[in-house]
């Protein structure tokens, strides 16, 4: 009994120790696990993309005349983007962040001019083989947007938990930080509009 | 973005822009309840009166993942969305129906099957359609697009629907069914009675107490508008 008057305190501050300890020491780790596998599944839709594109570049280039340019754009922008991977373990570098924006990006935007370009072509637009390709973009487009915004609000609880008491002391335990944010680049968070 | 308010989960059929007849909403019920017990796929046919000034590919998915159709783990949901007044219609499809109901088998539906009815001020009929070839192609069956004088398809479909409803009540419900049947045939006998039997608990058993499973969304599926 004396023993416990004399070092009420001391108890008193092991047990609040006790429990931070106890609440928080998963929670970082938790949380980045969690971005991480959300950004695989942007990173999967992405490689979809990606993977869509050869087949569509064969069935426009088979129509005659089709506007050259916009075909190498999106042909060079699918190149330029195979390129630049970001693994899970680079979503803590902004210029990697940034770099694998802008290639998906301007693949995003040369991808949705070649819609907008078919659109002026009657026989391409009634090839079923085309119909199915767009459905198949459209819906890829789709899914992206979806794992963005499921990626940034994973995101934003982690860097929140990062910045705030008490997970801020954990950061500093773990040496976490705050990772990049994705900026809703021009095109890439949208599907892209196919109608005139 | 504001946040979207959803409408409740009241039964397999959510029919809020209301556009399809009691019966219709019994018979889709019917129809997606046997083929969840068949296969544990939970397809949801919901009509919207609006999509709160938001794209239908963003209520869609957001829908399906608020009212968690599909089972847990399984994630095979599907859902058939039609907003009449953006006239916009969407298959959203669960993660896990994404191999079987894909994007272009989707827009197949959508455009080869629904639209038509839909151009045609067919809603109903539109409706009842798309459903089948859903669960026509998540059974591994190609899409059939509607011919243009097929209108008895419709009508087919729910004599058959009925004939099986009848028969399955016969089974369960013999008084019932007997009850009902006599009542509807000859009105001299109307006045007589079936001892004991409550004629209400025969109907609303059908479709009562459905929730979604625990599924998830994202983004696959396809939309159309006419």
């Amino acid at each position: 009994m004396d023993f416990i008057k004399k070092n009420a305190i001391l108890i008193g501050i092991l047990v609040v120790v006790g429990l931070f300890i106890f609440s928080g020491i998963n929670t970082i780790p938790t949380l980045d696990e969690n971005v991480k596998a959300k950004w695989s599944q942007v990173d999967n839709q992405y490689q979809r993309r990606m993977d869509l594109i050869p087949s569509l570049v064969e069935t426009v280039k088979g129509y005659a005349n089709f506007e050259k340019s916009t075909l190498t754009d999106v042909i060079n922008a699918r190149a330029n983007a195979t390129k630049v991977t970001l693994s899970p373990e680079m979503l803590n570098d902004p210029e990697a962040v940034k770099k694998f924006e802008a290639a998906q990006g301007s693949l995003s935007s040369s991808l949705s001019r070649l819609m907008v370009v078919s659109e002026q072509y009657p026989n391409l637009k009634a090839d079923q083989q085309f119909l199915t390709l767009q459905s198949q973009l459209e819906g890829t487009e789709n899914r992206i947007a979806i794992a963005r915004k499921d990626y940034i609000d994973t995101l934003q609880q982690y860097n929140t938990t990062v910045r705030t008491f008490p997970g801020r002391i954990w950061a500093m335990i773990y040496g976490a930080k705050e990772k990049p944010v994705f900026t809703s680049s021009a095109g890439a968070d949208k599907p892209p509009v196919v109608k005139f | 973005m504001a946040a979207i308010s959803f409408p409740a989960l009241s039964g397999r059929v959510v029919d809020n822009a209301h556009m399809l007849s009691d019966g219709t909403v019994q018979s889709l019920t019917q129809l997606l309840a046997e083929y969840e017990n068949g296969t544990t796929n939970q397809v949801v046919v919901v009509t919207v009166p609006d999509l709160q000034a938001g794209t239908i590919e963003d209520y869609g998915y957001q829908l399906g993942r608020h009212w968690q159709i599909g089972q847990k783990g399984k994630n095979n949901g599907a859902l058939l969305i039609v907003a009449p007044k953006e006239h916009k219609v969407r298959i959203e499809v669960g993660y896990g129906l994404e191999p079987l109901l894909t994007d272009a088998a989707s827009s197949q539906i959508v455009q080869q099957v629904i639209l038509p009815d839909f151009r045609a001020g067919q809603m109903e009929k539109g409706v009842i359609d798309g459903t089948q070839a859903m669960l026509d192609v998540l059974g591994g069956k190609p899409v059939v697009a509607a011919p243009e004088q097929q209108d008895s398809s419709g009508d087919l479909f729910a004599l058959i629907f009925l004939a099986g409803l009848l028969l399955l009540m016969a089974i369960r419900f013999p008084a019932a069914t007997a009850y009902l049947l006599l009542n509807m045939s000859s009105s001299r006998i109307s006045g007589s009675r079936y001892g004991g039997y409550n004629s209400g608990s025969g109907g609303s058993s059908f479709g009562g107490g459905f929730s979604g499973g625990g599924g998830s969304f994202g983004g696959g599926g396809s939309t159309g508008s006419w």
